[in-house]
């Protein structure tokens, strides 16, 4: 027994299974029961095996291809916002603001709403982006001349409006990783550039990005899976699941709407495999590219 | 140190073999074990989504246990938001576990309870029988699957039209003369025409009016069969003198997509919209929401199609039903009968919640209807009861929203048909026909 337990081959298993373990019951096996109810009809207490006729309805129904390209829409957009901005703001903060205090200041003020529930700031958002012309926006853009916008039953203006409340919420948590990314990179690097007469246009190029990398893949994956598994966003701003001609319906509120609105859990089984695989692919593919998989030393 | 060293190792294998049960355990649930306590009181656990529900239940629990000594009842009324209480009840009913006594549960969701041939509700029936012959029995047919009641209504929930009586008069416009849709579509256009402001509403995101008057020509939005059917003549009829009265100037879309949303209330509050054809229960938003239009408005009885029986129908509402596999459900099944049916529950639906009760030996009540200190009465020119009087024989079941698959038709028109006919001017063969195809794959008929 003792010899089992000071087993050199066994520790490393021991310490790793909790982890293994809480990923297997709460992760592996609903994935897989998951898999098996997509091809079933369930009806309180009973299934019935449909094979792949779940899979059938999804590939025909116009509204989940109008869900993903949704959901890709507002993906590929917040990627394009939510990494370049908070990079920059992530630079300044790092080297151009002037004293800790105001640095600390300007890191706080940033975060904030991140930790805003999503539900209150929807909410608020909403009454914000209202169409009539006392809305706050609607107040704003008249500054300039523009006439009410009637932004949530607009498809263009509805996405702008659901960009501007991922780019307020989701700026600050970015720069945080980009900041602690900065904080890694050595001094000497920067004191070298600049002795070499590198300005800092240069130095953000040719130091700051490059030694990002590992950041920015990373912030790529999260935001990649939160941009497809984005719900609770559009949930909040249009009030509910409904959006006029569903401009903002997303693969998880489709998914929602099939589950649970209409209550037919095997097709939202299926729903959520085909997501899964959607994933996984993209993100497979994106951490292949950028070499992630390769071993330190082939890099 | 060795020892020491084991006994961490130790730790972390319970750490992960007390995860793994805190999972496999039976999970724990609200129901009772069933039955009365030492006291004599039977403790009902109840969910509902609606503060204002648990207290009409309090009080409704409190004069049963006067009138019923020896089944003395206790309510444990558990409030959750809307959307979560259904989510929890549907995974409870799925599992089987963690069900409480009783659950309100939302017109809109109750299909999805009685889905499949073997519903997970309590049949009813013969509880209600003390009371049937007083209660609208359309508001009974829609809690109803094959004959069996499985919930109880809490309101009639009548369409009825509120009108702005104040701005129609100086407009030149008498209500009282508007009986059928061609004279709202008049009265409409000459309020439009003389004032230039809105008179009626589309709503984009409520699909309640088009179905009354789906229902007043005798059609349905499902066949003899029980498939989707929502491109039929009498659909299309429907929807094409709703697109006719919005191309007249008649009706207009609102800010928010329906009268019942925040800007729709301040849009209606500030003189914007002048009639709105709703169900009876609004008067409580026109109370709460829009106070400075009190002592502008007139209710009266929801427009009708020449000629047609039906003059109005029931929109929206709330059922109480009891989950099977309640230790108490017998118990359960009388208190709910008298707190949703009774004469003395339905005084209490009109005095707490402002509604207009199920029960209508109620509405002949003078005493209770024309209360003179009643909130209500005092809002509005009109009488409510004086109207759902009037039109007391008209009430009918529109059949379309009993259907398990009306979840998937609703979101359809709310999301996607209504806007297309209403905002982007398609035409209505055109809206309905792609419905109907959408309808038809996700449904798989």
């Amino acid at each position: 027994m003792k010899q089992l337990l000071y087993s050199q081959r066994l520790a490393p298993y021991l310490f790793i299974a909790p982890f293994v373990i809480t990923l297997v019951v709460f992760w592996m096996i609903p994935v897989g029961q998951s898999v098996v109810m997509s091809t079933q009809e369930v009806l309180y207490g009973e299934t019935t095996p449909v094979g792949f006729r779940n899979y059938e309805r999804l590939w025909q129904d116009r509204l989940f291809w109008q869900a993903l390209f949704n959901s890709a829409r507002y993906m590929v957009l917040t990627l394009a916002i939510l990494i370049p901005i908070p990079m920059v703001l992530a630079a300044l903060v790092c080297n151009s603001i002037g004293s800790p205090r105001i640095k600390n200041f300007f890191k706080a003020s940033l975060f904030v709403p991140a930790l805003t529930s999503v539900v209150v700031a929807g909410i608020v958002f909403r009454l914000m982006f209202a169409e009539t012309g006392t809305g706050l926006m609607n107040q704003i853009i008249s500054v300039i001349g523009l006439g009410p916008v009637r932004w949530l039953r607009e498809d263009v203006p509805g996405l702008i409006a659901l960009l501007a409340l991922a780019t307020w919420r989701y700026t600050g948590v970015n720069t945080m990783y980009f900041i602690a990314g900065i904080q890694s990179i050595p001094g000497e690097l920067y004191e070298a550039a600049s002795i070499d007469g590198a300005s800092r246009r240069q130095q953000f190029f040719r130091i700051t990005i490059p030694n990002l990398r590992p950041t920015l893949v990373y912030v790529t994956t999260i935001s990649i899976y939160g941009g497809l598994a984005m719900f609770l966003e559009s949930f909040m701003l249009y009030a509910g699941n409904g959006s006029p001609n569903n401009q903002g319906l997303t693969v998880i509120g489709y998914l929602y709407r099939r589950g649970i609105e209409e209550n037919d859990l095997g097709f939202a089984s299926a729903v959520g495999v085909v997501l899964l695989v959607v994933i996984l692919a993209i993100n497979l593919t994106q951490l292949t590219l950028s070499g992630t998989f390769r071993k330190e030393a082939d890099r | 140190m060795a020892r020491h060293r084991m006994w961490t190792s130790l730790a972390a294998v319970a750490l992960s073999a007390g995860l793994v049960a805190a999972c496999g355990g039976p999970g724990g649930g609200d129901q009772p074990t069933g039955g009365p306590n030492e006291d004599g009181v039977t403790t009902l656990s109840v969910w509902v989504f609606a503060e204002l529900h648990g207290a009409f239940y309090e009080q409704m629990a409190e004069s049963w246990n006067e009138e019923n000594p020896d089944r003395q009842i206790e309510l444990d009324i558990t409030v959750y938001p809307y959307q979560d209480m259904h989510n929890k009840l549907q995974l409870a009913l799925n599992s089987g576990e963690g069900l409480p006594d009783l659950v309100d549960i939302e017109v809109n969701k109750f299909s999805n309870f009685v889905r499949g041939d073997n519903p997970p509700l309590v049949d009813l029936t013969e509880a209600a029988q003390p009371y049937i012959d007083d209660v609208v029995q359309a508001r009974l047919d829609l809690y109803s699957r094959d004959g069996k009641i499985y919930g109880y209504p809490t309101h009639v929930g009548a369409m009825v039209a509120f009108y702005n009586a104040t701005l129609l008069e100086e407009a030149g416009v008498d209500y009282t003369t508007i009986r059928t849709w061609d004279d709202f579509e008049e009265a409409g256009v000459q309020y439009h025409e003389a004032t230039g402001k809105e008179f009626g509403i589309a709503s984009t995101e409520v699909f309640f009016t088009e179905p009354l008057t789906i229902a007043q020509l005798g059609g349905n939005i499902f066949d003899e069969s029980g498939n989707v059917s929502v491109d039929n003549p009498e659909v299309t009829e429907a929807m094409e003198m709703w697109q006719g009265m919005l191309e007249a100037g008649a009706i207009s879309t609102i800010p928010g997509g329906s009268p019942d949303s925040e800007e729709g209330y301040g849009a209606i509050n500030n003189g914007d919209y002048a009639a709105v054809v709703y169900p009876a229960w609004y008067t409580s938003r026109f109370v709460d929401y829009m106070p400075d239009l009190e002592g502008d408005i007139a209710i009266a009885p929801a427009p009708v199609v020449e000629g047609s029986d039906v003059l109005t129908i029931g929109g929206g509402g709330t059922g109480m039903s009891i989950p099977k596999g309640s230790p108490n459900e017998e118990l359960a099944a009388d208190w709910l009968a008298y707190a949703k049916l009774s004469p003395e529950a339905n005084v209490a639906v009109w005095e707490v919640l402002g509604f207009d009760p199920v029960n209508m030996a109620v509405w002949e009540d003078e005493a209770v209807t024309h209360n003179p200190d009643n909130k209500f009465n005092q809002y509005f020119q009109t009488n409510v009861f004086d109207v759902l009087n009037e039109v007391k024989d008209g009430i009918s079941h529109f059949e379309g929203f009993a259907h398990p698959d009306l979840p998937a038709v609703n979101n359809t028109f709310t999301t996607v048909t209504l806007t297309e006919i209403y905002e982007n001017g398609r035409s209505v063969p055109d809206a309905l026909a792609q419905a109907q195809s959408d309808l038809q794959t996700e449904l798989g008929q």
